[in-house]
């Protein structure tokens, strides 16, 4: 895969992933810097970034959170280099202050901020839609239709980005960057442009007397958009059908324009540069238009806008889209709701198609991995907390363990807010023992998120003296993400190894009370939870041992664990089938017809924690070294 | 290459995470690119690291560029990892002309294992499945792939059965090769051995459906 990142090989045609191709197009660029903190759908550019990094002579940099990393990128503009930024859309929000100051200040060397969306949230807890954040702060905005598209529009970005010395922000979404497709690849630069001196009086600083030069630079970006080649238009001259198309919404109108054998007679206007629109390059096509349908990834900001143009203009037009209810309002397009607001645009009844059985059928819910220490520490909480007389309040946080607050987790958790977000909600409640708050109050934190946005919030609980306990869940990993280095780890993006910050010391060094258990040892590690739910004032738990996914790469020697079936006393045992029913692993499944536990050889990685606690004995680990 | 029996060619990869999916589509796809086809994958596979369902949408064309998703009822080929998920993805993606090769092993849902719920009667799962498209045909894949020595080999033993369907857009020569490039040594044997067993699975007729 690295190979197609760094190749020089113009005009070979490649299948990449939508984060691939945003990797070539910025080593097309010619980057000196890059930085990033882990989000799904976006996860994978930086990681690839840092692998190619030194080949390619730039800098990749798993910040410790998206702020560093999107200001990062600013510090080198001073200096002309050009710096990319990899956020998804819940960091873009965290950088919401940097982005609105930055746009008043402007840049110097190019600076690119990809954003990626994930509709319908497959791997998100909300969709939020990041072309607001464009709209809000006066920048530019570019969303690609394909993978091609993904890669072509970061050169084009940093040549406008330096041109209007403005940021310049490449919304993704999900079915981009996880989505693959063929790209022809460009040159790559013989070298980097060399960076530029600081001069004394070069200026990026952010001040109200800024506006009008801001809004002036953006009405830059709507004349540069109005003649863009990210924009493309297809069908009759004077259409009176017309479908407006962002991102993803282009090739399923496409498609479904062609299922309906209307392409000749519907016109189908794919916009590449969503922010400032190009108006009169729109309105060319609105103005005869009679209806027009807006297909676009999460909110009708499009169709919005194009209501708003349409009626300044003093246009009568009937507007279809996520608004007027033809698409719908919440989650993700698809060929078929797009298929089915194409037919009621130009007119067509839905066919009766012979469907196939709609009688439900069996969901299967998210879990965490087989061996997934989490599953331990969730047990052992409830566990715990059932021993006390008064029920604890338990808040949840973003990660892998965000899953605790379903049966994953025994339904760990009653609040949950954004990332970074537990430490906050629990000091407030631990505030609240003298007015008559009795319960005890724990939340949680994975280690990445530790550095990521806990800090603050530790301060602060530990200097107001909050009642509360924090258990800082330490994997050895990012895992939900996909195992990206953190300030913990003693790795980097480039694959230095470096002094790992310890958090037991961290923590120390803010006063706090600091324990370390390990989730496996499920017994003792209760006995201390439920001590330290009786201590008053603020404890820290570290929970050590790490992720499972990531053990059974590193394990050597194969471990194998199985059930002894004679041992295993079934539905008699009186444990209510614990391993696969209360346990929940996937590597514990039951053999229906002998009536008894059985080990799915598939899902089983080996971490042997069902065999302590199968109460008949009956799972046997054999074999295997820790690596 | 083979001129596509269809174009565009659509094709779904099902299962639960974990079993090889991505990996499966991910071979498939590239190995249509280097044939001088256009492609589109669509991975839907979300937090579901393991244990959730998911599914890759690989998409072949000779003129279009397509969009990663394949619209309902206009798969060509379903190649399931597990029945239920099989069921899931025909009921929505099959239609008439759909060929489809799955593992009759059920991996029973947490729901089912905590006796919440309850699998459905795997004979009916399979009728429901050869109901729905062109023809249908089970392929032993895990239990081919723990026979030759690793459970999670089952996706190279899809794809040789796959590559031996009448219609296939690639031949097993095509795909060997492909595999031959990504592993070495003893696991490249291994999944060589997998894949000639899917294979031979489609050419005994395996249990046909159709």
């Amino acid at each position: 895969m690295d190979w197609t990142m760094t190749a020089n090989a113009p005009g070979k045609v490649c299948l990449m992933q939508g984060n691939e191709a945003i990797v070539r197009g910025a080593v097309e660029s010619g980057i000196h810097f890059a930085a990033s903190y882990p989000g799904s759908p976006s996860s994978q550019i930086l990681g690839m970034l840092g692998k190619i990094a030194e080949e390619r002579h730039f800098y990749a940099q798993w910040a410790t959170n998206e702020v560093c990393a999107f200001q990062a990128c600013l510090g080198t503009s001073l200096a002309g280099a050009r710096s990319i930024c990899i956020v998804k859309q819940n960091g873009l929000l965290c950088v919401a202050d940097a982005l609105h100051c930055a746009s008043q200040h402007g840049v110097k060397g190019g600076v690119v901020l990809v954003t990626s969306d994930d509709p319908g949230a497959h791997s998100s807890t909300n969709e939020f839609d990041s072309r607001y954040m464009a709209e809000s702060a006066d920048l530019p905005m570019l969303e690609p239709t394909n993978m091609q598209e993904a890669k072509d529009m970061v050169p084009y970005a940093f040549a406008l980005s330096e041109a209007l010395r403005q940021v310049v922000i490449i919304r993704l979404t999900t079915r981009v960057c996880h989505g693959r497709g063929s790209v022809t690849l460009g040159e790559l630069p013989e070298a980097n442009r060399p960076l530029t001196t600081v001069n004394a009086w070069d200026r990026m600083v952010c001040l109200s007397f800024r506006h009008q030069t801001m809004l002036d630079t953006l009405e830059g970006f709507r004349e540069a958009f109005e003649t863009s080649p990210c924009n493309h238009y297809e069908g009759p001259e004077a259409p009176k059908k017309l479908i407006v198309a962002g991102g993803t919404g282009c090739l399923y109108s496409r498609e479904a324009l062609r299922l309906l054998k209307a392409s000749g007679d519907v016109g189908l206007m794919c916009l590449g540069t969503i922010w400032p629109l190009p108006e009169q390059w729109i309105l060319s096509k609105l103005r005869t238009a009679q209806e027009v349908l807006i297909c676009e990834e999460v909110d009708p900001f499009l169709e919005k806008a194009l209501m708003a143009l349409a009626g300044r203009e003093g246009l009568t037009l009937r507007f279809l889209g996520r608004q007027d209810g033809a698409l719908p309002r919440v989650g993700e397009l698809n060929p078929e709701n797009v298929l089915s607001a194409a037919r009621r645009l130009i007119g067509i009844a839905e066919p009766a198609r012979q469907k196939a059985s709609s009688a439900p059928l069996l969901e299967r819910d998210l879990n965490f991995c087989a061996g997934c220490p989490h599953r331990a520490t969730f047990y052992l909480l409830k566990q715990a907390l059932r021993r006390e007389k008064l029920p604890g309040v338990v808040i949840g946080d973003i990660g892998c363990y965000f899953m605790a607050g379903a049966q994953p987790g025994q339904y760990a958790y009653q609040a949950c807010n954004c990332m970074g977000s537990g430490i906050n909600l629990a000091e407030g409640l631990g505030q609240l023992t003298p007015y008559g708050m009795d319960q005890p109050v724990v939340t949680m934190c994975g280690d990445s998120t530790f550095f990521h946005t806990i800090l603050p919030g530790l301060v602060n609980a530990s200097y107001h003296h909050s009642n509360m306990l924090l258990m800082v869940l330490d994997n050895s990993a990012t895992a939900m993400t996909g195992f990206q280095p953190h300030p913990g780890t003693g790795l980097t993006a480039m694959g230095e190894t470096v002094q790992p910050m310890s958090i037991r010391a961290i923590c120390e060094a803010m006063g706090c009370r600091v324990s370390e258990a390990d989730p496996f040892d499920v017994q003792e590690t209760t006995d201390l939870v439920t001590e330290l739910l009786h201590e008053p004032g603020l404890k820290v738990l570290i929970m050590k041992q790490p992720c499972a996914t990531l053990m059974s790469k590193q394990r050597k020697g194969k471990v194998t664990v199985r059930v002894d079936q004679s041992k295993c006393i079934g539905d008699g045992c009186g444990c209510d089938r614990f391993c696969s029913r209360v346990w929940g692993c996937p590597g514990n499944s039951w053999d229906f017809k002998a009536g008894k536990a059985v080990i799915d050889p598939v899902s089983c990685v080996g971490c042997g924690v069902c065999a302590k606690l199968c109460p008949a004995g009956a799972i046997i680990v054999e074999g295997g070294e820790d690596a | 290459m083979k001129k596509l029996a269809y174009d565009p060619l659509n094709l779904v990869i099902c299962g639960i995470g974990g079993q090889g999916n991505v990996l499966a589509s991910e071979i498939l796809a590239s190995t249509m690119n280097d044939l001088g086809c256009r492609v589109a994958v669509g991975e839907t596979y979300g937090a579901s690291q393991r244990g959730g369902s998911v599914m890759s949408h690989v998409r072949v064309s000779e003129q279009w560029d397509l969009g990663v998703l394949i619209p309902a009822g206009e798969a060509h080929f379903i190649i399931g990892f597990e029945p239920l998920e099989t069921l899931r993805i025909a009921r929505q993606y099959a239609g008439d002309k759909t060929r489809i090769i799955y593992d009759p092993r059920p991996v029973y849902p947490g729901s089912v294992l905590r006796g919440e719920a309850q699998y459905p009667p795997i004979d009916a799962l399979k009728a429901e499945i050869a109901s729905l498209g062109a023809s249908a045909l089970e392929v032993p894949a895990a239990d081919i792939a723990m026979s030759c020595g690793d459970a999670r080999a089952a996706n190279i033993a899809l794809l040789g059965a796959f590559s031996c369907l009448p219609g296939a857009p690639l031949d097993s020569a095509a795909l060997r090769e492909v595999i031959s490039q990504r592993f070495r040594g003893a696991v490249l044997e291994m999944n060589l051995a997998v894949f000639e067993k899917g294979c031979a699975a489609v050419k005994e007729g395996g249990a046909n459906h159709g």
